[in-house]
């Protein structure tokens, strides 16, 4: 089946459309975000009580490119030119599960739309989902150039000096980054079907006596 | 002994941007046994579209480029702190080229030293021999398959696994069922029989060096790495996660002495992009393999 294209930002209705075993192409604004910055978001912003006066323009910023966005799990490998302007060289997705304590309350603060990565998230993510209208978008893991080429331009970058760089937030726009939906907004989780089926495999080939 | 640094550079960039051809080969089989158009079918063509391109393009297989692990041998009378020190700026000026992600982060602070060099960063392991000539390889491991790699202490009343071949398979299973996609399935997996939690580990990652296609010289074992090779296929994890008759490409145990006390199984798990290579310096030439 042809894959479906979708523009980030993007509506719920749109994120309600889609079913895992969708195949997506992806086009628009995403930020990079992983373990630095998801614990960042969650302890400075999320759950704080007050933002602090030197993060304002940064966390304003983040609200609006994130509302209605998609963070995307990576740690890029880029290149500075000599006018200063970045490049993405490699740009896979990172391990998702990771940021599992953090992902729902991201989605619910910022109204992510969807988040991008690989191997899956739990229970909380998918209950986030449903509940907010996002869904999980599984990149593959190490097709780290050809990902790469489908980022255009870096449009920004925040907390490089103090993240590094593969935990910094890049601020790019993609065209036709391909993705399968794995966890939907109707609470289904091809990571859950997965894990069951292979739990069951496991059993049988652990309970049969060791062949001669 | 004289090391060009720009040998070791072009060792890390080979490392990096080549796939090793057993190993292209194997994720090649592997899309022709899944289903045309599925999700696992179509998560390979894009796995052996991007080792194309970053060969083509001279570019990081993964970004992930990982803990760069340094296995040297030398002939009797070398310097391991000049070959360290030659190491060291390569690995630099490899991260400078983009080769490398910069991946040495301060365990405590977070911060990132930018070029790769660290406390225990990046890891050697050296071994005098009695050949004149020196030889380098270079694993790069990344993080997402090291997360998922584990070790058993047998025996493991969960599986009800004893001290011997039966409870290392038991245990191997579980632990590629553990993982799931997280290691970025297919995987291939190192595993050490014996040794104590650090050796075993390291000798576990060494195995990781070995071709897909060799044949492990104790047969019980090679006897082991097949039917654990079918038996890990058989738990339906597939590529990425995705279900599919690919969850790992390869089985490559050794076996060190142990402890009366232990029995540890130690599983190093590699992500399909095993990023290896081999720089043999002899009579002034650089050769790599």
């Amino acid at each position: 089946m042809a894959p479906v294209s979708l523009t980030i930002p993007c509506s719920e209705e749109a994120i309600r459309a889609l079913h895992v075993g969708d195949t997506v192409s992806l086009s628009g604004i995403l930020v990079t975000g992983r373990d630095a910055a998801h614990k960042y978001l969650c302890e400075r912003f999320i759950r704080a009580t007050t933002i602090p006066e030197s993060e304002r323009q940064f966390y304003d910023e983040l609200r609006r490119v994130l509302d209605g966005g998609m963070i995307y799990h990576c740690g890029p490998v880029v290149r500075r030119d000599a006018t200063g302007k970045w490049e993405f060289v490699a740009a896979g997705p990172t391990t998702s599960i990771r940021e599992e304590p953090y992902e729902a309350e991201v989605i619910a603060h910022f109204g992510l739309r969807g988040v991008i990565g690989k191997g899956g998230m739990g229970e909380n993510t998918l209950r986030a989902c449903r509940e907010y209208g996002a869904a999980y978008f599984h990149a593959v893991g190490g097709a780290a150039t050809l990902i790469a080429h489908t980022v255009k331009e870096v449009l920004s970058v925040y907390k490089l000096e103090e993240f590094g760089v593969p935990e910094a937030l890049w601020v790019i726009r993609v065209e036709h980054l391909p993705t399968v939906v794995t966890m939907d907004a109707h609470g289904r989780s091809i990571h859950d079907q997965v894990e069951a089926l292979s739990r069951a495999a496991l059993g049988r080939l652990t309970c049969q006596r060791a062949k001669s | 002994m004289d090391i060009p640094v720009a040998s070791i550079v072009e060792l890390i960039r080979r490392a990096s941007t080549l796939l090793p051809p057993d190993v292209e080969a194997a994720l090649q089989a592997a899309r022709a046994r899944e289903e045309p158009s599925s999700a696992a079918a179509e998560a390979l063509d894009a796995i052996l579209e991007n080792v194309a391109l970053s060969r083509a393009l001279s570019r990081p297989v993964c970004q992930d480029t990982g803990t760069p692990i340094f296995y040297v041998h030398h002939p009797p009378g070398v310097s391991t702190r000049s070959v360290r020190a030659c190491i060291e700026e390569a690995v630099a000026e490899a991260t400078h080229q983009a080769f490398l992600r910069p991946n040495a982060v301060d365990a405590l602070s977070g911060r990132n030293s930018g070029n790769n060099l660290g406390i225990g960063f990046p890891v050697f392991h050296f071994e005098e021999w009695e050949n004149e000539w020196l030889e380098v390889s270079l694993l790069l491991k990344g993080g997402g398959s090291e997360n998922v790699s584990a070790q058993y202490e047998l025996p493991y009343a969960p599986l009800q696994a004893g001290r011997d071949l039966e409870g290392v398979r038991r245990v191997v299973l579980e632990a590629v069922h553990r993982a799931q996609g997280q290691g970025c399935a297919p995987g291939i997996l190192g595993i050490a029989i014996g040794g104590d939690r650090s050796s075993g580990y390291t000798f576990a990652k060494a195995q990781l060096l070995r071709r897909l296609d060799d044949l492990n010289p104790q047969p019980e074992l090679a006897a082991l790495e097949e039917r654990l090779l079918h038996e890990c296929n058989e738990l339906g994890i597939g590529p990425m996660g995705f279900g599919g008759k690919t969850t790992v490409l390869g089985v490559k145990i050794g076996v060190l002495h142990r402890l009366p006390a232990s029995y540890f199984v130690s599983v190093a798990y590699m992500c399909w992009a095993c990023r290896r290579a081999c720089l043999t310096l002899r009579d002034g030439q650089a050769i790599f393999a």
